[in-house]
This record gives C-alpha cells, sequence and structure tokens, in this order.
C-alpha cells in the first residue's frame, strides 16, 4: 500500500467506525464489537505506516485546496508519528474498557456515545497527520465540536452548564486567539506549511514575533496553560472513558501537540530561544504546574484531581517547548507518550473504582486496595510513572525535561519540576497508601475481591504494561524524537 | 440570447402579471418556479459570457446610452444576479408548502405575484446602468416588499410593514434627492456619463450633499446601524419564505446599490477618501457587528434573534468596505454571497420550524434535534457557518476579512471581530443546546415535514460546505469585480 493510501485509511476508518456504530445500534454487542475491530484496525494502519515510513522523504497528499495557497493537506513527521501511536493504540484499549464501563454503569444513549467517540478519534488523526497550520485549526475545532455531545452526554443541568464552560473556553481562545496567530502568520510569511526550521524567523520585528507567539500559546485552550485550564475540570463530567482518552490523551495532547509543532515547525526553536514572550510562558507554565499541583491536593474527588494533574503535566510539554533548546523538544515529545500511559491508566482505575464500588472521593478510599488489589498497584505504578520514578516510562521525559532546564540556564524552572515531583508524589502515591494500609472506610471492602469488570481489568493491565514498558522499549522512542530536529 | 439581459427583468414581470390572469394557486406556484429558474439559468449563462468580455451592456428599445436606458452588467452584477436568482429558485421551490400554510387562501396569488415583483425589482436594481432606473427598481421591489411582508400571519406583520414602509419611503427619497442633486449639477442619469462628468464638480456642496443623501438613504435600507430599527420586526413577523428571501437578498442589494455609487459613479477616491467615509464605515460597521450580536443573545425568539444577526453580519460587510482596499472589497462581497447562503439555510430551517410549531420562539425548539433531525441538522450547519467555523462559507469570508484587516494594520479590529465570533457562538449555541439537549414535550416523535421545503433547505446548506471548501467559485467572482470597480481589469 502507498503512503497516501495508508494517509486516507488513518481518516477513514474511524468514520467507517462512526457509520458501522450507527448502523449496528440495535445490536450492542455487534455495535461494541465494530468500534473494537474499528480500533485494532486503525492501530495496525498505523504501525504499518511507522514501518514503512522515511522521514528524508516526506509524502504530502492535498485533500483540497479550498483557497489559493492554503491547502487541506496531510503529512507525517516524528511528532505526528509519535502522538497517531499513542491515540492510535490507546483507542482500541479505551474502547474495551469502556464496553466493561458503560455496560455496569448503565449508560443511556451509548450509541451517540460510540458514535462521538469515533469521529473524535477521526478529528484527533487528522490534527496528527495535518501538513500545515490551517489543517490543524480545521481538524483541531472539530476535535472540540465532536467531544461536546460526550461532555454533556449525562443529559443533566450541570453536564450542560459543564459543557458551555468547555465550548465557551476551547472556542472563545482558539477563534479569538489561534485564528488571528495564523491568519497573522499567512498575512506575514504566505504560507502555513509546517517546515523544518521553521517560517517565522527575520519575518518580523521580535516584539511582533514575541505577541504572535503569547497568541498561538494561549489561543491553544487545550493545552490547558493556566488562566485558560477551567474547561478541563469541568469536561469531568463525562463518562470516564471520555475522561481517559479524550481528555487526558486525545483533546489535551492535541493541544500541547500544537503547541509542538508550531514552536518546533513555525518559529523554529532557535527563534523561540531568543524570544522573551517564550521565557515568560515557561515561566507561566512553571507557575501552572506548580499550582494545578497543589489545587489537586485539595480535591477530594478523584477525577478532579487527576484532572488538575494532568493540567500540570500538560504545562511540562508547554515548558519544554518554549525552553528553546533541542533537549526541551525532546522531552517534551518523550512526555506526550508517556504521559498518556500513566494518566490513562489512572482515570481507568478512578472509573473501575467507580463502577465496582460506587466511589468518587479519594477519603472514601481507605483500605480499598483489600477489595481491589489489581486496580490499586495499577494505580500506583502509574503514579510513579507521573512523579517520574523508575522502572516507569515518565522518568526518561522528567530526566531530559531537567536536562533542557539546565541547558537553558533556567535554574527557576529547575526548581520548578523537583518540587512538582514531590508534589505529585504526595497527592497521587496518597492513594494506593491509603487504599493498602489505611483502616477500611466501608465494611464491604472487607468482603472479598470485587475488581472491575474483567474488559475494563484488561484494558487497565494493558496501559499498565505499556508504563512499565516504556521504560525498557525507549530506544524507538527516542530514535523517533531525534528525527523531529533533523 | 443577446437579449438576456432584459429577460431577466422582463420575465419576472410579466410572470407576475400572468400569474393575477391564470388566478390559480398551483399554476402561480408553477409560474413562479419556473420564472425564477429561467433567470437562474441565465444569469449562469451570463456569467460564462463574462468569462470572454468585460461587462454585457444592453440598450432598451434600442436607443443609444444617454437618451435611452442602458443595462450593464459586470461581474458585480453578475455576482448579485447570482446570489438574487438562486435564493429566488431554493425559495420558490420551498414556497409551495409553506405558503399553502402561513398565507390566507384568498392572498396566495396575490403573494406570489408581488414576491415576483420584489424579485424584479431587485434584478433590475443590480443590472441597471442608469442611476435613476435604480430608484425606479427600488420603488418596485419596496412597495412589493411591504405588501408581502404584511400578509404573515401574525397582526404584528401589519405594524411591521407599516415601520418598514415608513423608514423605507424615507431611504428612497433620499436616494432620490441625491440622484436629482447629481442631475442637476451633470445633467445626466447614466452611471457612466456621471462617473465621468462628476470629477469637474465633485468639489461642490451640491454633490456633496447628493452623496450624504444616497449614502444615509442607502443605509436605511441596508439597515446599517444605528438606522436598523425597521429590519427586525419585519423578519420576525413576514411569512417564512419572505423572510428567507429578504434575509439573504435584501439587504445585500442595498449594499450593492452603495458599493455602485461609492466606486463606479463618485469615484474611490472621492467617496471613500475625500469625504471621511471609509472611517465612518468601519466605525458604524464595528458597532453594528458588536450591537448586532450583543441584542441576538438576548432574544427569545429566534426569528428575531437571526435578523439581529443579520444587523451584525451587514456591519462586516460595511467594515470590510470602510477598508477602501482591494483586499477589504473582495471580503465584502465574498461575505455578501456567503452570508446569502447562511441565512437562507438559517431562516428555511426555521421556516420548517414554524410550519409544524406555528411559533419560533426559543422554548418551542426543545428536543427538535431528535424530533425533526434533518431540519436541525441544517440548522446547525447554517450555525457553524455562521460562526465561521472551517470548513464551511462562513469561515472563507471571515478569513479574508481578517488578512484585510491585518494587512490594512488593523490588529485590534481583527481580534474584535474574532471576539464576535464568540458572541455568534453563544447565541447560535442556545438554540443548538435547546434543540438538541432538551427534551422533546411528553408525546412528541417524529414530526413529518414537507419534502419540499427540507430539499430546498438542504441544498443551501450544502452550499455552505460547498463553498467552504471550495472557494473558486466565489472568490473568482469576487475578486473579478474588485479588479473592475477599481479599474485594474477593464
Amino acid at each position: 500500500m502507498s503512503i497516501e493510501t495508508l494517509y486516507i485509511l488513518i481518516l477513514v476508518i474511524p468514520l467507517l467506525t462512526a457509520v458501522g456504530v450507527l448502523v449496528c445500534r440495535k445490536n450492542e454487542n455487534v455495535r461494541e464489537s465494530v468500534t473494537i475491530l474499528g480500533g485494532i484496525s486503525l492501530f495496525f494502519v498505523v504501525v504499518k505506516l511507522a514501518l514503512n515510513y522515511d522521514f528524508e522523504q516526506t509524502v504530502t497528499l492535498t485533500l483540497l485546496e479550498p483557497f489559493a495557497g492554503l491547502s487541506i493537506a496531510l503529512e507525517l513527521e516524528p511528532l505526528g508519528l509519535i502522538f497517531t501511536l499513542v491515540a492510535g493504540f490507546l483507542w482500541p484499549v479505551t474502547s474495551l474498557y469502556a464496553i466493561g464501563y458503560m455496560r455496569s454503569h448503565h449508560e443511556k444513549n451509548q450509541t451517540r456515545f460510540y458514535f462521538a467517540f469515533a469521529i473524535s478519534i477521526f478529528a484527533t488523526m487528522a490534527i496528527a497527520l495535518s501538513a500545515n497550520l490551517f489543517t490543524l485549526f480545521i481538524a483541531y475545532e472539530l476535535l472540540t465540536l465532536f467531544t461536546l455531545p460526550l461532555v454533556t452526554h449525562a443529559g443533566t443541568d450541570a453536564a450542560r452548564r459543564a459543557g458551555w464552560t468547555y465550548l465557551g473556553i476551547l472556542m472563545t481562545t482558539s477563534i479569538g486567539f489561534l485564528l488571528l496567530a495564523i491568519i497573522w502568520t499567512w498575512s506575514l510569511t504566505g504560507t502555513l506549511e509546517f517546515t523544518p526550521g521553521g517560517i517565522l524567523a527575520g519575518k518580523a520585528e521580535p516584539a511582533i514575533l514575541g505577541g504572535l507567539l503569547l497568541l498561538f500559546v494561549f489561543g491553544t485552550g487545550k493545552a490547558a496553560l493556566m488562566p485558560f485550564h477551567r474547561w478541563l475540570p469541568a469536561a469531568m463530567v463525562a463518562p470516564t472513558p471520555v475522561s481517559s482518552l479524550l481528555h487526558a490523551v486525545a483533546v489535551v495532547k492535541a493541544g500541547v501537540f500544537t503547541i509542538m509543532k508550531v514552536a518546533v515547525y513555525i518559529f523554529g526553536i532557535d527563534l523561540i530561544g531568543s524570544l522573551d514572550s517564550a521565557y515568560w510562558l515557561s515561566l507561566l507554565a512553571g507557575f501552572t504546574i506548580v499550582s494545578a499541583s497543589i489545587i489537586a491536593m485539595t480535591k477530594d474527588n478523584l477525577k478532579a484531581r487527576l484532572a488538575y494533574s494532568t493540567i500540570s503535566q500538560l504545562s511540562y510539554i508547554i515548558l519544554a517547548a518554549m525552553l528553546g533548546v533541542a533537549t526541551g523538544v525532546f522531552a517534551g515529545s518523550l512526555h506526550i507518550a508517556m504521559h498518556a500511559f500513566a494518566k490513562i491508566t489512572l482515570f481507568f482505575c478512578a472509573g473501575a473504582i467507580l463502577v465496582s464500588m460506587h466511589k468518587t472521593k479519594v477519603s472514601e478510599l481507605n483500605g480499598i486496595g483489600r477489595a481491589m488489589p489489581i486496580t490499586m498497584l495499577a494505580f500506583l505504578l502509574a503514579s510513579l510513572s507521573i512523579v517520574g520514578l523508575p522502572p516507569l516510562g515518565g522518568s526518561w521525559s522528567k530526566w531530559l525535561l531537567l536536562q533542557a532546564t539546565m541547558e537553558a540556564h533556567n535554574m527557576v524552572l529547575l526548581i520548578v519540576l523537583l518540587v512538582s515531583s514531590l508534589l505529585n508524589l504526595f497527592y497521587l502515591v496518597e492513594i494506593p497508601i491509603r487504599g493498602f494500609f489505611a483502616k477500611p472506610v466501608d465494611p464491604i471492602y472487607n468482603t472479598g475481591i470485587k475488581e472491575a469488570p474483567k474488559f475494563s481489568l484488561i484494558a487497565i493491565l494493558i496501559t499498565t504494561t505499556g508504563c512499565l514498558a516504556l521504560f525498557f522499549l525507549v530506544n524507538p522512542a527516542w530514535s523517533l524524537v531525534e528525527q523531529i530536529l533533523r | 440570447m443577446t437579449h438576456l439581459p432584459v429577460l431577466v427583468v422582463v420575465a419576472p414581470l410579466l410572470a407576475s402579471a400572468l400569474i393575477v390572469l391564470i388566478n390559480s394557486r398551483k399554476g402561480a406556484w408553477v409560474i413562479t418556479l419556473l420564472t425564477s429558474l429561467f433567470c437562474f439559468y441565465a444569469s449562469v449563462n451570463m456569467l460564462q459570457m463574462l468569462q470572454d468580455v468585460a461587462q454585457l451592456s444592453y440598450k432598451l428599445g434600442g436607443w443609444d446610452a444617454p437618451l435611452g436606458i442602458e443595462l450593464r452588467i459586470d461581474a458585480l452584477s453578475a455576482l448579485m444576479l447570482l446570489i438574487l436568482t438562486g435564493s429566488a429558485s431554493l425559495v420558490s421551490f420551498y414556497a409551495l408548502r409553506s405558503v399553502e400554510k402561513e398565507i390566507a387562501d384568498g392572498k396566495q396569488v396575490l403573494f406570489y405575484t408581488a414576491f415576483l415583483l420584489v424579485f424584479a425589482g431587485l434584478i433590475g436594481i443590480s443590472i441597471t446602468g442608469d442611476a435613476f432606473n435604480v430608484f425606479v427598481f427600488l420603488e418596485i421591489s419596496s412597495l412589493s416588499t411591504y405588501a408581502i411582508i404584511s400578509m404573515g400571519r401574525d397582526r404584528r406583520a401589519l405594524h411591521a410593514s407599516f415601520q418598514y414602509l415608513i423608514m423605507g419611503t424615507i431611504g428612497a427619497t433620499f436616494i432620490l434627492i441625491g440622484i436629482g442633486f447629481m442631475y442637476v449639477m451633470t445633467g445626466t442619469l447614466n452611471m457612466n456619463d456621471l462617473a465621468a462628468r462628476l470629477p469637474a464638480v465633485a468639489d461642490t456642496n451640491a454633490i456633496r450633499a447628493a452623496f450624504a443623501f444616497i449614502t444615509i438613504g442607502v443605509g436605511i435600507k441596508a439597515a446599517m446601524l444605528p438606522l436598523h430599527q425597521w429590519l427586525p420586526n419585519a423578519y420576525a413577523y413576514s411569512p417564512s419564505v419572505v423572510s428567507t428571501f429578504l434575509a439573504a437578498t435584501a439587504t445585500k442589494v442595498a449594499v450593492y446599490v452603495m458599493i455602485r455609487f461609492q466606486l463606479t459613479i463618485f469615484g474611490i477616491e472621492f467617496s471613500l477618501l475625500d469625504m471621511p467615509l471609509d472611517k465612518i464605515l468601519m466605525f458604524l460597521g464595528t458597532l453594528g457587528i458588536l450591537g448586532g450580536s450583543i441584542y441576538a443573545i438576548y432574544q427569545t425568539n429566534v426569528k428575531r434573534m437571526l435578523a439581529y444577526s443579520s444587523i451584525a453580519q451587514i456591519g462586516y460587510i460595511l467594515l470590510a468596505i470602510g477598508l477602501a482596499s482591494h483586499a477589504g472589497f473582495t471580503a465584502a462581497l465574498l461575505h455578501m454571497f456567503n452570508h446569502a447562503l447562511i441565512k437562507g439555510t438559517l431562516f428555511m430551517a426555521l421556516g420548517i420550524i414554524f410550519f409544524r410549531f406555528a411559533t419560533t420562539e426559543l422554548s418551542a425548539m426543545s428536543g427538535t434535534g431528535k424530533t425533526m433531525p434533518f431540519t436541525m441538522a441544517a440548522f446547525t450547519i447554517g450555525g457553524i457557518s455562521l460562526i465561521g467555523v472551517p470548513g464551511t462559507a462562513g469561515f472563507v469570508s471571515k478569513w479574508y476579512l481578517v488578512t484585510a484587516l491585518l494587512d490594512a494594520s488593523l490588529w485590534p479590529v481583527a481580534l474584535l471581530i474574532l471576539v464576535a465570533s464568540i458572541l455568534t457562538l453563544i447565541y447560535v449555541g442556545r438554540v443548538i443546546e435547546v434543540a438538541y439537549f432538551r427534551p422533546a414535550p411528553e408525546g412528541q416523535s417524529q414530526h413529518k415535514v414537507p419534502k419540499t421545503m427540507v430539499i430546498a433547505l438542504w441544498v443551501f446548506a450544502l452550499a455552505n460546505i460547498y463553498f467552504g471548501l471550495d472557494s473558486d467559485i466565489s472568490m473568482g467572482i469576487s475578486t473579478l469585480a474588485v479588479d473592475q470597480l477599481i479599474g485594474i481589469r477593464p
């Protein structure tokens, strides 16, 4: 198969899955099989693309040219491949998890759920493969719209309000700032192609370029940099599979992915390194890291705590992109993958606890390890990956990130990262410790093991294994990120 | 085919008379539809002819220009023709069931008659090469418009129609006064002659007054804030067919007249640079965008909401004209075209809502996402196009407008435009939320809606997507029109 065919397949498979879900809505077993089948075939296509692709000879596929010079086009580059692989792998796993979760939770409108899920994956893949800012922006907006029905899934007043916050913040920033930044770039350079080394250097005064960078970074609301982070905790009203894949992986990673792409291929890291505003943004990212961690500590609701942890972790990647050194780019790119596996595991565990024990609060989890030992062990490992301890994947990206702050001679951020690791340790590892060592708060914890439904449990095991595997198998990932700056 | 330019006006005029003679409801509809389709065909045909020649000129009765009346179709006129005849064709197709439902039995034939007169008048305005003729056609279309607005079932339609009549007459009178002043000073009414003779007398108060009268007169017809008061009621209480057609075309024709007078007759130097109209238009345009959008947010009737949104959209067009640059004019024309698609879609969808519920109050639309899935899906497409989501026609216009603003280094205004998109998101979002996330009242399942209405609606809706993904046609005509207007191309 040619590379172009693979591109098309990557976009078409989620869409076909969505159609299949609608067609098979009458029989839920068939409907869920369609979702899983779609997910697995997508992953195979992504892997095939990864194996056949040669970054020396990039292949661009232009789909449409809505107006002169601006095209909707696809092109794979290393950063996009990482994102595609992560999302492509985690989608079928999440589908597996969702089957167990949605059924035992007796959720309504499951067809709409799987449908919206599949088209959200389509938008995610389009973001990952976009060859220029224009295509990326279109897919970015689609992702917001497609995920909205998932946020408001419950249909309650609270869900509707959350939907408004979600849409309001994401669209205000993207239309108000990101679009302006894109059109501005277009008017300065006459192109929006992602080009190694960037396209903006020397095109305008540093002050203007600095302003443009601010517009780009604040415009990417999906990256949840403070003060535009409120949508993420709001989105937690969605069913847990949505929080896991979309609001810990696809949507938020689309945000930091956009920032990475802009930093590397629109500005170029040398230019980023010379801009004052990049320095201020990196400090703001540092502030977000620490303050989101502190807020996370005060949250008793487990999903809210995880959401704030995500906000904090996303700023690691923003910080990495704003340092303007090569190691930062490598660290950020790796962290996209490492954090994805760890955070999805944490959310899976939170959902498992909700489904089998109906608990949502951290304070109610004392002693839950007796009833759900596998879940709690998975939670512990994933937490350690977030903290950045070996032998878990997260340790690599954190290590590189520390190195990058040193290369950029930014001691403040070095300290921020160290403090943040301590805070992570405190607010995440606290939970399995309570689970295993505290006195059970609910007598039900003593009545024997009751893990999540088996589909969900398998999914948890897969992602936890992923966290471990990424530590030992970091070499392929590393050789991939190294190619970003070639 | 040499008579095509005159046929597009004469055909609807004759057809409207024919309808009265035949005096059958079905017959009236068939004739209206065929006439609109013919005019659409003729417009597309003339558009193709413009590939080879700069403009099509037609001498009425064979009399040469200064004595006789000249019809003149350049790219700008062709763009207007395309908007007018395309919308009219779809609206006529849609009208069959909507008119049956909304117009009193005895008046349906007269309705079609008046509708065709409005259509003929608007076409006439767009293609005539004679300044006084503009006024004549304006009156033809306006008087018939007052009549068809008043045919709305809601008694407030009468009041709305009367309000529009007063305002519209003032506007038309102003235009007439302006044309009169120009005639006194130059001794001609032909647009080309006027353009040639005006520079010699441009530095007189009479010409400045003429310009002011015409601008304000046209401003009223275009619902330029703060001259917009007639519009919300006229749109809200008129029959669905009328509001759809007017929203898609009427204000745009007024903007056309503005552009024609400013660029072809007075010339860009005089109208936008010597007179400070550029700044005035930009100010009023921006005010319109913000004011219209904010008012729209507070409406409980969706039709009124869209009416206020139209005022905001006219603001976008005026702002673009005020830039007085090639990019600005192009953005304005492009948005005239795209906005016709957007508002056509939205008002048609509301017409179907009205067909079913006899109201367009927001509260009546609970659960319509489930009970009227095709209608609301099309409404949603129109809505996201109005917001300017990529992949829709609305995005293309917004892109060009913002680019034009950035070219003029007006980035605060560009930011403001984009922020205004958020306001649009809010008022469109309210409707979508009610339709999709509020449960339908007990006992309502799928509603039956007429197929003809849904088909016409979807043609409009899909056009939003098509012209969002491929702007070659719309952009091509707009660019050509601007090139001709400011004299880059003949």
